[in-house]
């Protein structure tokens, strides 16, 4: 048998799935002696090339409350044409379709190595991606220019079928329609006050104007049409809609001295949010939201128009001093989650030296499963390139991105789901296999994920609750089915089916194997979302102390030493490398605040819960590589004993990439050595960073910050 | 019934005289033909020839009168005139007197034409003549005249006299009509009449001054020599009572009566037709046999009078005469002039004059002589008219003397009593009119032939037509506003002004020009005290427009208390160094830089060169003390909000204002026209939502924006809504063109209406400037949203307590609103397209409040209206306006404004608040007493606009104006203006309705008049019969005027008559001047058989029976324009206007005459425009043919008949204000 090291990439590169612990503890007791729960980290869209999708539809446990999907896991008796749910223990014949079944003719569902299997439904219809720009028009000159530039640009990487909106903003909001030949037309509203979704959709003539009788016929032909108004083919309004961001205006009110430009972000998300429930509830959108300054009126203010009003900071937040906060907070969260229940997802681009309120409206990327980035300006290389990564493609040529997800997670009955930590909602369904102790998102076993990327990925917590005196199921093996039902970018409508099993071990007895099957990578990864999670509500010393608590726990149960003796501490190697992530997360600005801003906290917290193990323990723990004449770039210690006069230092911090010149190598810079031919090698690391900012391409939204600084000379 | 309009002044005898003999004479130069014209067909004949003989008659006549006058005099109820006439027939002797009196002041005008020798003459005749036109003797006079002349003249107008009430002013018609049939005998006759006159008049006097009278009249009788003998004795006859016996004092006088009746016939003898008249004048003298002959007709001359007489004889002659009689009587000296060309004979005039000179102080005739500008009268066709007007004006002061006289006249009513008996006779003919009985209804019941014979006889009572011809002819020198007190011409006069320190009468005029000093007084008279002030008017291109004046840095010099600007009543003293307030008289330091010195008269040395000393109006620069929050004001703007609903888009309306704008935009106010307008201009459509649109100059393309949360209205962006023309003319010019076409296939109904007004305002708000919103609006605004209305016209409240409630908004939101816009200086005009309900009395809440004007365009249709809505809005787009105006009126100590009526805004009881003010409007305030004022210092009137024009100059119009103080109340009487009391009162009334019920308001208006006539009668007239009604000259129209005012829409609504269109009258009303509410309430309507170039016709009075079936006329009212076309209209006349002759084939539906190459087309539309270019809104003209159904709209009209909706007809309301003031007086 391979190593467990081996076991865990070959499941993560199958299943997209990292357990902490790859062997269970048979009971509840022995599960919370182990301190790091029993959970994972999955990425429900984790790309597999080598996985065509199947073109029929699963088979599921006809129990009600159950409905588990065929798997490989399950017991088939191919003579009477049943199968037996391994969750439920159900016995379901197989539909007619499976009439041909028998050992050598198995689907491929029942196949081993297809425990990660991607159906396409071919039921309903299928919706057009929906793409609505949300536009501040309260920007500089040349912010503003750059990012109609980045809009237009944006067109050509639609597909021809998808549909694009545009509302713009500033002192008002105006909603513009598409499809009118003869002069351009757009809806006004003002941004100081809070509408109603079906206000905006009476305002916006999206009303049918007379809802005589048939209330449960689908909306009628002509309703689509005057929805189209404000969303239109890019094929259709490709000219237009170029034409019309070229004509873009900055905000044309007048900003006295001292003030902020009045800038509605609220009232313009409330409209965006209004106008996609009212025309494509349920169907896959994004509304990507760009904002050059914080929202200064009306509903979802964060600050005043007054400059001599700072906008809030951490101190102000721990003082209680942020008037806006809260009611802020309220209202953002509250469209989140309406958005969220139709499926739409809020991106969010902030570019602005200052704060713009990330940390009011965070939730609305966090709950809906947009993106956020925040730059310094919409003149950068920074925006200009996330943006365009956002609409990456696949090898299929596909956009990187999936809506509407729905994930589904059933666990075999010694088991049961706690929560789940990530871009998404709960969608409160309570089933049997719902734990009472909730950690992250609990108390449900669906959530919905309105927008998916290959990188999304959620921590999912669960609890053991076979009883200390129960017997360990025999031979039985604890079972997690991930059912995630999502709209796929090609407007599919597809479901992925993950199931993954794992033995169980008794902890008196198999410790050590339970101790190295533990995967303490991803038990950091969890630990930290939880410890984020803890602190999006919690005092920062708080969450530190029961990190703190836990990591003294866990080497209390783990960890070899004679007492009042430090050095005689020793971890096992498959628990080495977990303090050192520890030591790191705790000065890491998820958890510290000192020198943040809050929006600051609030983007990186954003990212960290979404971003895949290795991302995420990037991090966690920045990764510093050295680049000398001697050898090929050496990653080496964050440690000031690292700097070296003939080294050029690189360190990723996911955000930033900090490239460091050592002091030789800053004066030879200085006497322009990088120009000359002979001084290839010297060059030659650089321009290489140059021209990929982003080391991993694989990364749609990993920011780097092009911080080419050097030392003090 | 004897109507007596008296100016207060004996003269009204002499004047009468004048009025007649005028008429009577007019008729033979140009004047008569017209009136009698209308009258009938026989008028053809009667105007030219009839017009001498009538005179002729007159001598006649006189002695008809003269039994008249008795007759009405003695019964009590004039009514019985008829019957009296009898009696009077009986005592013609002394009626004679009264005859003259009255008759005789028609006569005697004629007569004085020649008097006017007479010093008195000039002033009196203004004087006399409001004397006689007052007096109308309804049915007394007449009556006796049907006896005399009775066999004569036709029976009609016997009977009519008879019936009818007979006018002093009427008498003279009646002479003039039975005098028609002669005309050639016009000189003679005119002799004769102001023979008789003149003799009767003395004889008038005579009861009182007996002896100088006699004199004078025996006098006037030598002038007329044999002839007037002859006249005397009829009007004796006529006047037989009092006038009898009066006579019968100056012995020679009853001789001359008898010989009168005998004259007559040498009179008769003398014009051509006179062989006639004598014999008439004959059967006059035997009173039986008049009356007989009356019914038959006998009488040659009369007869062709009498047909028409009824109504039209009479009238005409009236009309006319009364005027000229009056001035007559006086101005026989004066009338010289006037005479002069008609009546060589009047030179005897004089001493009638004399005799009327009896009743009027010498005085009077001082006075009377000075206003030479009178005199000038003669000029005018009538000389008798245009030397009127003058009279009344300056001379009016001495009239009093005149009314002693008048009493001399009265004694004729004695007659009356003696008439008594009379009427035994003529009941038998003719049914007596009680006062009480009079009510038109029964009048009305009887069958047609019955009421000519029952009723009193329209000619007889005082004609408007005959006021204003009046006045026209009088008016013939520019009118100079220096003389403190003196009332300007007529509106309807057409005159120049010379600005000499009070403000010309087109900016300012009111109800009185001599007011009492005390409240008592002004308490008892009821005389409204209250000036119609508009004080952006435009002046004719021959005055020259105020004069802009600037103070420098300081801004205009004011009074230090009360803040009175400078102006020509500020007494500058202590050698220049200080000047004292005309209003308060406080005394403040000249600053040094206005420093002058004064020369010997204590006048400024400069006082010629600063219009602020020397003239009435004049304007001053502001500085940036008077502009809000002390910033100079931005250059206004013009948005224009249009309604794209279903029905706005499909009646036309949409594609025809932008088409219309398009050129429009060109034509913005301006102030100087060389440059491009300052006004920048915003475009909105409309439906349940709202459009802004974006016309920046750099767009390519216009933007719309939608806002569609109506609850809070704003403005959605600010750069590129208001935009100067000339930088955005293509965007706009696409955008007006792309509008019909975005919304032609709109299926959205409702409409909204207050947040279109709000988004305007915010829209001037954010622009920080002053504005107008042009809102074209078609239906009731139903949508949900800020000032939604539900439809609530309900007819069955209409005659109830409630039904005040369907004239106040619905709801409180517009006036709300309303202040809003005022505090932004944002005007608001509406043009309105409804097709049904749309509660006017709701929208047009702000357009009132900000000084804005309402069109209303019901069932608009492209093709039928659009004429008139563009030239509308043509005109309103262009015409000068100001902005973010307040009005303050200062008033000397002693009186106060205490109410204003128009449309505006008020927030205290002193600052009328205008966001708007344009050239049309005209503010009405009335002034009441805080103190006694004084004869000396008389009471002086400041009002203050400050305005920002049109370019954004921020300016104070000040016009003042000084007006007399009197201590007697018939100076009060003599110097009032009846047409601007019927602007006061109307709005007065129609402000009214609000609070109560419509009834109450009639019954309060009649009331009113009722109090202000009878205060004259008790305190002004000479003692007479309770039985004679009598009016003072200024006011002999009040009873029309009024009885137009009651039955106008709004106080008496037909069946058809909508309740938006009564609200819509009712804002309309608020803001107009004086000539507006002039035409409004009593439409002009001018026959069209014969149209001469350089002057109009000479109109007719608004009564079916002046329409010829064989005629053409135009009716015009300010707000409609008619063509009547008769059944028999002569073919040729058809041919001329319309290019066909058949009747039939005219299409009524043509809102334009064709044109057609022949002087008759081309004048008639010349005309027709004209009368467009003088209002200030266009009229659309309504082809109306005879029997069609559209007559009824058009009789609707007709203001002197009965109207369906059970409007009194004007001698039935005569009657029945009769009654009033009798009650009031007993």
């Amino acid at each position: 048998m391979a190593t467990y090291q081996e076991f865990i990439q070959q499941n993560e590169d199958r299943d997209g799935v990292r357990f902490s612990w790859n062997l269970w503890p048979s009971s509840r007791l022995e599960a919370t002696r182990l301190v790091v729960p029993v959970s994972c980290l999955f990425t429900p869209l984790k790309e597999r090339p080598d996985l065509p999708p199947v073109q029929y539809e699963p088979v599921m446990c006809s129990r009600a409350n159950c409905k588990a999907v065929l798997n490989p896991l399950c017991q088939v008796d191919f003579r009477a044409k049943i199968w037996a749910c391994n969750f439920c223990f159900q016995r379901n014949p197989f539909p007619p379709s499976y009439a041909g079944i028998s050992e050598v003719n198995q689907p491929a569902e029942l196949m081993p190595q297809f425990s990660t299997i991607e159906y396409i439904v071919q039921r309903g219809p299928s919706a057009p991606l929906i793409f609505l720009y949300v536009v501040d028009t309260c920007l500089e000159e040349e912010d503003l220019q750059a990012l109609k530039e980045s809009l237009q640009m944006s067109l050509s990487l639609l597909p021809p079928n998808a549909l694009v909106g545009l509302i713009t903003f500033g002192r008002m909001v105006q909603v513009h329609e598409l499809s009118c030949e003869l002069i351009s037309k757009s809806y006004v509203f003002r941004g100081t006050k809070d509408l109603t979704s079906k206000q905006i959709q009476e305002m916006l003539g999206l009303t049918k104007p007379s809802v005589a009788g048939q209330p449960g016929r689908p909306p009628a032909p002509q309703d689509a049409a005057a929805s189209c108004r404000f969303l239109q083919p890019v094929h259709k309004v490709d000219m237009n809609l170029t034409d019309l961001l070229g004509e873009l205006q900055r905000d044309p009110w007048p900003v006295p001295q001292g003030k902020r430009p009045l800038r509605s972000t609220g009232v313009a998300l409330s409209v965006a949010v209004g106008l996609l429930e009212g025309t494509f509830p349920n169907t896959g959108a994004r509304v990507m939201l760009f904002i050059g300054g914080p929202p200064t009126q009306g509903p979802g203010m964060v600050v005043g128009d007054e400059l001599k009003t700072p906008i809030r900071s951490w101190h102000d937040i721990q003082k209680d001093n942020a008037r806006h906060l809260k009611k802020a907070t309220k209202y953002y969260e509250a469209l989140a989650n309406r958005s969220a229940v139709n499926g739409h997802s809020i991106d969010i681009y902030a570019c602005a030296l200052d704060q713009t309120g990330l940390l009011e409206m965070k939730c609305l990327s966090n709950l809906t499963g947009g993106h956020i980035v925040m730059g310094d300006s919409f003149n950068t290389s920074l925006f200009k390139q996330t943006f365009q990564r956002v609409f990456n493609k696949d090898y299929n040529g596909d956009f990187r991105m999936a809506f509407g997800g729905i994930m589904e997670v059933k666990t075999s009955r010694e088991l049961k789901v706690c929560g789940a930590i990530g871009p998404c909602v709960s969608l409160n369904s309570k089933g049997s296999c719902v734990s009472e102790n909730e950690m992250g998102v609990g108390g449900t076993s669906q959530w919905k994920v309105c927008s998916l990327s290959p990188s999304t990925t959620l921590g999912i917590y669960f609890e053991v609750v076979n009883q200390h005196n129960a017997p360990i199921p025999q031979g039985g093996r604890g079972a997690v089915q991930f059912v995630t039902q999502y709209q796929h970018s090609n407007t599919q409508r597809r479901i992925r089916v993950t199931t993954i099993a794992r033995n169980w071990a008794d902890a008196q007895s198999q410790i050590q194997h339970i101790e190295s099957s533990f995967d303490q990578e991803a038990a950091a990864v969890l630990m930290a979302r939880l410890g984020v999670f803890r602190a999006e509500s919690e005092e920062g010393p708080d969450v530190l102390r029961w990190l703190d608590r836990q990591l003294i726990r866990l080497c209390q149960k783990f960890g070899q030493f004679n007492k009042d003796d430090p050095t005689s501490f020793k971890l096992s190697e498959s628990l080495s490398l977990y303090p050192q992530f520890m030591f790191h997360l705790r000065r890491s600005p998820f958890l510290q605040v000192f020198n943040n801003s809050p929006d600051e906290s609030s983007y990186y917290r954003h990212h960290f819960v979404r971003q895949d193990l290795t991302q995420s323990l990037i991090m966690i723990q920045p990764i510093l590589y050295s680049y000398s004449f001697h050898g090929p770039p050496e990653p080496v210690l964050l440690d000031s004993s690292s700097i070296l006069p003939d080294r050029i230092l690189l360190m990723d911090t996911f955000f930033q990439l900090v490239i460091y010149h050592g002091e030789t190598i800053a004066q030879w810079r200085k006497a322009g050595y990088q120009e000359m031919a002979e001084a290839w090698r010297f060059a030659g690391p650089l321009p290489a960073l140059k021209g990929q900012p982003f080391p991993d391409p694989q990364q749609p939204l990993r920011l780097g910050t092009g911080d080419w600084s050097t030392n003090p000379d | 019934m004897n109507v007596n309009q008296h100016t207060p002044m004996a003269s009204p005898y002499g004047q009468p005289q004048p009025g007649y003999g005028q008429p009577a004479f007019a008729p033979l130069d140009t004047g008569y033909p017209p009136p009698y014209a209308p009258y009938n067909g026989p008028v053809s004949a009667y105007q030219t020839g009839e017009p001498p003989q009538g005179y002729s008659s007159f001598t006649t006549f006189p002695s008809k009168a003269a039994p008249a006058n008795p007759i009405s005099e003695l019964s009590s109820p004039l009514d019985l005139g008829h019957g009296r006439a009898p009696p009077t027939s009986g005592p013609p002797p002394v009626s004679a007197p009264q005859a003259y009196n009255q008759y005789g002041g028609r006569h005697q005008s004629d007569m004085q034409n020649g008097p006017p020798p007479m010093t008195q003459a000039p002033p009196r005749p203004v004087v006399s003549q409001s004397y006689n036109q007052e007096r109308v003797n309804l049915s007394g006079p007449p009556s006796s005249y049907p006896q005399h002349y009775g066999s004569p003249p036709a029976m009609s107008h016997v009977t009519s006299q008879m019936s009818g009430m007979q006018i002093n002013s009427g008498l003279p018609n009646t002479a003039g009509p039975g005098y028609a049939p002669p005309h050639s005998s016009k000189p003679p006759v005119s002799n004769s009449f102001s023979a008789a006159p003149p003799a009767t008049y003395t004889q008038a006097l005579p009861p009182a001054l007996s002896a100088p009278t006699q004199a004078p009249p025996t006098a006037s009788q030598q002038y007329y020599g044999g002839p007037p003998p002859a006249s005397q004795p009829p009007f004796n006859s006529s006047l037989p009572p009092t006038s009898q016996q009066p006579f019968t004092s100056p012995a020679p006088l009853p001789p001359s009566n008898q010989p009168s009746f005998a004259p007559p016939p040498s009179y008769s003898g003398p014009p051509p037709a006179q062989a006639p008249s004598p014999s008439m004048s004959q059967p006059q003298q035997s009173f039986p046999p008049t009356q007989s002959a009356f019914s038959s007709a006998p009488q040659g001359s009369f007869p062709p009078r009498a047909p028409p007489p009824t109504s039209s004889q009479y009238p005409p002659p009236p009309t006319s005469t009364p005027s000229g009689q009056y001035p007559g009587p006086l101005p026989p000296q004066q009338q010289p002039p006037f005479s002069s060309g008609p009546f060589p004979s009047r030179p005897q005039m004089p001493p009638t004059s004399m005799s009327q000179s009896n009743h009027l102080p010498p005085e009077s005739q001082g006075p009377l002589g000075p206003p030479g500008p009178l005199q000038q009268m003669p000029p005018p066709q009538h000389a008798m008219p245009g030397g009127y007007p003058p009279q009344q004006n300056g001379a009016f002061g001495q009239v009093r003397g005149p009314q002693p006289g008048f009493t001399a006249p009265y004694p004729a009513q004695p007659n009356y009593g003696a008439l008594g008996p009379a009427p035994g006779p003529a009941p038998s003919t003719q049914k007596r009119l009680d006062p009480d009985a009079i009510p038109s209804p029964q009048a009305s019941d009887m069958p047609t032939v019955q009421k000519s014979r029952h009723r009193i006889d329209p000619d007889a009572i005082p004609s408007p037509i005959q006021v204003i011809e009046d006045d026209k002819a009088k008016s013939t020198e520019p009118f100079s506003t220096g003389v403190r007190g003196q009332a300007p011409p007529l509106v309807t006069t057409d005159f120049h002004v010379k600005d000499q320190g009070n403000a010309s009468p087109r900016f300012i005029r009111c109800t009185a020009y001599n007011i009492p000093c005390t409240a008592d007084m002004a308490k008892q008279s009821q005389v409204p005290l209250a000036a119609v002030i508009k004080p952006l008017a435009t002046l004719p291109a021959d005055e020259t427009p105020p004069y802009l004046v600037d103070h420098g840095e300081g801004g205009p010099i004011r009074c230090n208390r009360c803040k009175a600007y400078m102006c020509p009543y500020m007494q500058f003293i202590e050698g220049g160094r200080r000047f004292q307030c005309g209003f308060c008289s406080c005394v403040t330091e000249v600053p040094p830089h206005y420093f002058q010195h004064l020369d010997h008269t204590g006048k400024r040395v400069d006082f010629y060169d600063r219009p602020e000393l020397s003239l009435g109006s004049y304007e001053f620069l502001a500085t940036v003390d008077y502009c809000k929050n002390n910033k100079i004001p931005q250059p206004p703007a013009f948005i224009f909000l249009i309604d794209v609903s279903y029905n706005a888009v499909k009646s036309g309306m949409v594609g025809i204002v932008c088409q219309e704008l398009k050129a429009l935009l060109d034509r913005l106010p301006r102030e100087n026209p060389d440059l491009d307008s300052t006004v920048r201009v915003g475009f909105v459509t409309y439906n349940k939502v709202l459009h802004f649109y974006n016309v920046k100059s750099s767009l390519a393309q216009p933007q719309m924006l939608v806002v569609s949360d109506v609850s809070e209205m704003f403005v959605p962006l600010l750069d590129g809504f208001l935009v100067n023309v000339g930088e955005s003319r293509q965007v706009i010019e696409s955008l007006l063109d792309h509008i019909p076409e975005m919304f032609a296939n709109t299926r959205e109904t409702e409409t909204v209406f207050g947040p279109v007004i709000q988004a305007g305002l915010e829209a001037l708000k954010a622009a920080d400037c002053a504005g107008k919103l042009f809102v074209f609006h078609t239906s009731l605004p139903i949508a949900e949203a800020p000032g939604k209305l539900k439809n609530r016209e309900d007819k069955k409240l209409i005659g109830t307590d409630k039904e005040k409630s369907l004239f106040q908004p619905q709801v409180s939101f517009y006036n709300t609103l309303a202040k809003e816009c005022v505090a932004q200086g944002c005007c608001v005009d509406l043009f309105l397209f409804p097709n049904q309900y749309v509660d006017v009395a709701t929208l047009a809440v702000v357009p009132v409040s900000t000084g804005g004007s309402v069109y209303k365009y019901t069932y608009f249709q492209a093709q039928s209206d659009q004429e008139r809505f563009l030239n509308d809005l043509r005109r309103d787009v262009q015409k000068p306006i100001g902005f973010d105006a307040v009005m303050r009126v200062r008033t000397s100590t002693g009186i106060r404004a205490t109410d204003f009526f128009g449309s505006f805004f008020m927030s205290n009881t002193t600052d009328v608040e205008l966001a708007g003010l344009d050239c049309d409007k005209a503010v009405t305030v009335e002034f009441k007493h805080d103190d006694k004022l004084s004869e000396e210092t008389g009471a002086l009137v400041q009002c203050a606009v400050l305005y920002t024009s049109c370019g954004g100059q921020r300016r104070l119009r000040v016009h003042n104006m000084a007006v007399n103080c009197c201590s007697q109340l018939s100076d009060l009487y003599r110097n009032c203006e009846t047409d601007t009391i019927i602007n006061f009162l109307s709005k007065y009334a129609f402000r009214g309705i609000l609070n109560n019920p419509t009834k109450a308001v009639r019954d309060t208006l009649v009331n009113q008049c009722a109090q202000i006539l009878a205060c004259y009668r008790k305190n002004c007239a000479s003692p007479s019969s309770a039985g004679q009604l009598i009016l003072p000259e200024c006011m002999k129209l009040l009873p029309v005027y009024l009885n137009c005012v009651l039955k106008s829409d709004v106080l008496l609504p037909a069946a058809d008559v909508s309740l938006d269109d009564r609200a819509y009258l009712r804002q309309l009303i608020s803001g107009m001047d004086v000539s507006e509410t002039h035409v409004f309430f009593y439409p002009r309507l001018l026959p069209l058989m014969k149209l001469e170039s350089g002057s109009l016709p000479v109109a007719v009075r608004a009564s079916e029976e002046r329409l010829s079936k064989g005629g053409v006329y135009l009716l015009e009212t300010g707000l409609h324009l008619f063509l009547w076309v008769g059944a028999n209209a002569q073919q040729e006349l058809l041919l001329n206007i319309f290019g066909t002759s058949s009747f039939g084939q005219i299409d009524t539906t043509m809102t334009s005459l064709p044109v057609l190459d022949n002087p008759f087309s081309q004048r008639l539309r010349d005309m027709i425009d004209s009368f467009r270019a003088q209002r200030s809104r266009y009229m659309k003209l309504m082809l109306v043919k005879q029997e069609d159904r559209s007559e009824l709209i058009f009789r609707h009209f007709l203001m002197e008949d009965k109207n369906v909706s059970g409007g009194a007809s004007y001698v039935d309301f005569l009657c029945h204000m009769h009654k009033e003031i009798r009650q009031l007086l007993s």
